[in-house]
């Protein structure tokens, strides 16, 4: 009972991460109707550039002054991203879109190897990875949950309680319609693109502690964050977010007591496609209902 | 006016394909076309005469790739299903070589046509669940199928046949005592083993290239492609389109895997950091970079994928001086040419050579 209990809230706690990578995968996917295959890339770019920030051979900035800058530096970058990139083939067809996010994936893992070197580098907590409640959880573990949870209150009351995020929100679901009432719907997407990335950021700088930052860390993380939007339903964002929790703490318990820790990703390719195939709305998600 | 005459007979006019009037410089295409054929089947021919050692290996690296690419290129191009995990079914067919030849002592070149077949059904199967997810949903799945399957080789429960993360080595595949005669009494030199590699490399290659060539040329390559312009009018033109996007799938992961049994055959070693997403990258960026609904575009992607890393290297010794670290420049270069290809030339090489020979040809 006790390993249940561990294994549940060990992955709680990397279910954050999914979490916050689901979040992102499901605002372009709302925003666009794309997935962002180099999400996970992205994020792992961000977290270089966080531990260039802290490292003493960089400028040595404390964690939380990184935290933020990093943050805003992903936010900026994002939203270049879709200005640069993705706003001149808005029309392209889908082969190009998913062309163009397979390319940066390539160029983001291969800029991180070439600015930064390919080996595995220790990335600091300010949590410090002592056991809490008779080691069930880690105090990073711990901290983790904490500052996904508070990102994601204030994601929540951005969307719901403010302008700009009603206007994003209006963009994302009516993108005609929004810019018949005076909404920039192109600025809007960048700032979703923005957004997107700086939530990706967050996760890679929280789950480096743990997976130590190396250019390929984000691969498995990413399938799962995909998981996690496909379970709680690529429309809804409260459901990415549920998903990933979801996925997190199934993973553990697969990883645990079925299949074994070597046919984790595997589970969650099952899984991707079986909730495709059965129930593509997934659990909060809206069917989408397509005229011929 | 009814278009046949007394006797039935279709007029000229009407049964002729258009591509036949297109005239480049006084050729028609198809004539233009089969000559540039029968000349990459010359230089493919001439090639192990001329080269031999790590300069062979690598021409028959270029075919290797161009099969690879050649799988995408039927699924993607010709039948419009997105696949981002080829990797996968590379690794298939490169396993069910090493596993024929390791376990059961099968000579290399007996294993490549059941590692076809096993590819094949293999991708069936998996094109049985494909039919039911839309293109960018496919795209998610084959992705995930590419990030799963390293892992998925290193499985302790089947270790005992992959050799888990150590990989298999295998034998060198020596070119037969007859074949190594005749090229003894006419050359009189033995024939190396790189030689004799691209050469068996070729063989299949270009037998597979042919075969393609007359699918894609073939009333199913014709419906292949009406499924891609328009599904529903496909259906409704009769076409069975669950069959035919299994059956592609099928024989795209058959292309594929049989690249991959020539990677295992070529390199006497294979491993599961061999066909990780980098790998799935690299039949894309064949693929889009090539042209992805071209055949001559395989071949140009089957070189370019290969030519980059090279490139790349070259790039790095040149940066030694100021970087301290400058490798991994491959990854940044492809992905610089995919966006420039979707940008500017949309139907890659082939699509730009297709392009010029517009502009210099006249219309009769």
């Amino acid at each position: 009972m006790d390993l249940f209990i561990e294994q549940t809230v060990s992955g709680l706690s990397t279910g954050a991460i999914y979490a916050c990578l689901a979040l992102a995968v499901v605002m372009i996917y709302q925003a666009i109707d794309h997935f962002n295959f180099a999400q996970g890339e992205m994020a792992m770019f961000s977290t270089y550039i966080a531990w260039y920030l802290m490292d003493d051979a960089g400028l040595g900035l404390p964690f939380w002054v990184a935290f933020v800058v990093c943050i805003i530096i992903s936010f900026i970058g994002g939203a270049a991203i879709e200005r640069i990139v993705f706003a001149p083939i808005s029309d392209a067809p889908v082969l190009s879109h998913i062309i163009v996010f397979i390319a940066l994936f390539s160029m983001f893992n291969s800029l991180a190897g070439f600015l930064f070197d390919f080996t595995p580098k220790q990335f600091e907590t300010p949590f410090g990875h002592t056991a809490l409640i008779d080691g069930v959880i880690s105090a990073h573990r711990a901290g983790m949950v904490a500052v996904t949870l508070v990102m994601l209150g204030l994601i929540f009351v951005f969307f719901r309680y403010t302008p700009i995020g009603l206007a994003m929100r209006a963009a994302a679901a009516a993108p005609d319609s929004a810019r018949l009432v005076g909404i920039r719907v192109g600025f809007m997407l960048a700032l979703g693109w923005g957004l997107a990335a700086a939530v990706g950021s967050v996760a890679g700088m929280l789950i480096a502690p743990i997976t130590f930052l190396t250019p390929d860390m984000m691969l498995g993380t990413l399938l799962y964050g995909f998981a996690g939007a496909v379970v709680g339903g690529l429309t809804s964002p409260l459901g990415a977010v549920l998903g990933g929790f979801l996925v997190g703490i199934l993973e553990n318990w697969m990883g645990t007591f079925v299949v074994g820790s070597q046919l984790k990703l595997t589970v969650a390719l099952v899984l991707i496609i079986v909730v495709l195939l059965v129930k593509p709305a997934g659990l909060l998600g809206r069917v989408v209902v397509k005229r011929v | 006016m009814a278009s046949t005459d007394v006797a039935g007979n279709v007029p000229a006019f009407l049964n002729q394909n258009p591509k036949d009037r297109i005239i480049v410089l006084g050729v028609p295409l198809p004539l233009l076309e089969k000559v540039g054929l029968y000349a990459l089947l010359a230089a493919v021919v001439v090639l192990p005469m001329v080269y031999d050692g790590y300069d062979i290996y690598e021409f028959g690296k270029i075919l290797m790739y161009m099969l690879a690419v050649l799988g995408l290129n039927l699924l993607t191009g010709f039948n419009g299903q997105f696949s981002l995990g080829h990797s996968a079914f590379f690794a298939v067919g490169a396993y069910s070589t090493a596993i024929m030849m390791d376990q059961l002592g099968m000579p290399y070149w007996t294993t490549i046509i059941p590692a076809a077949a096993v590819c094949f059904v293999a991708g069936f199967l998996f094109g049985l669940p494909a039919l039911r997810l839309d293109g960018l949903f496919l795209a998610l799945a084959t992705f995930a199928l590419a990030i799963a399957t390293p892992q998925l080789l290193k499985y302790d429960g089947i270790s005992h046949l992959t050799g888990g993360v150590q990989g298999i080595v295998l034998d060198t595949p020596y070119p037969p005592a007859w074949i190594d005669s005749i090229v003894m009494s006419i050359t009189g030199e033995e024939l190396s083993v790189d030689r004799w590699k691209y050469m068996f490399t070729a063989l299949v290659a270009v037998i597979m290239f042919a075969g393609a060539w007359n699918l894609v040329h073939s009333r199913t390559g014709r419906a292949l492609i009406a499924i891609r312009d328009n599904p529903l009018s496909a259906k409704t033109m009769g076409i069975n389109t669950s069959i035919f996007k299994s059956a592609a799938f099928g024989v795209s992961a058959m292309y594929t895997g049989v690249a991959g049994s020539l990677f295992a055959i070529m390199d006497e070693y294979l491993a599961p950091e061999s066909f990780t997403f980098a790998e799935a990258i690299k039949f894309l960026v064949g693929g889009v970079v090539g042209g992805i609904a071209s055949l001559f575009g395989a071949i140009f992607g089957g070189w370019f994928v290969l030519e980059i890393p090279n490139i790349a290297d070259l790039a790095a010794t040149s940066l030694e001086n100021y970087i301290n670290n400058p490798q991994g420049l491959t990854g940044l270069i492809y992905g610089l040419f995919l966006i420039f290809t979707v940008y500017v030339m949309p139907m890659g090489a082939a699509g730009l050579a297709q392009i010029l020979v517009h502009k210099i040809s006249t219309r009769r």
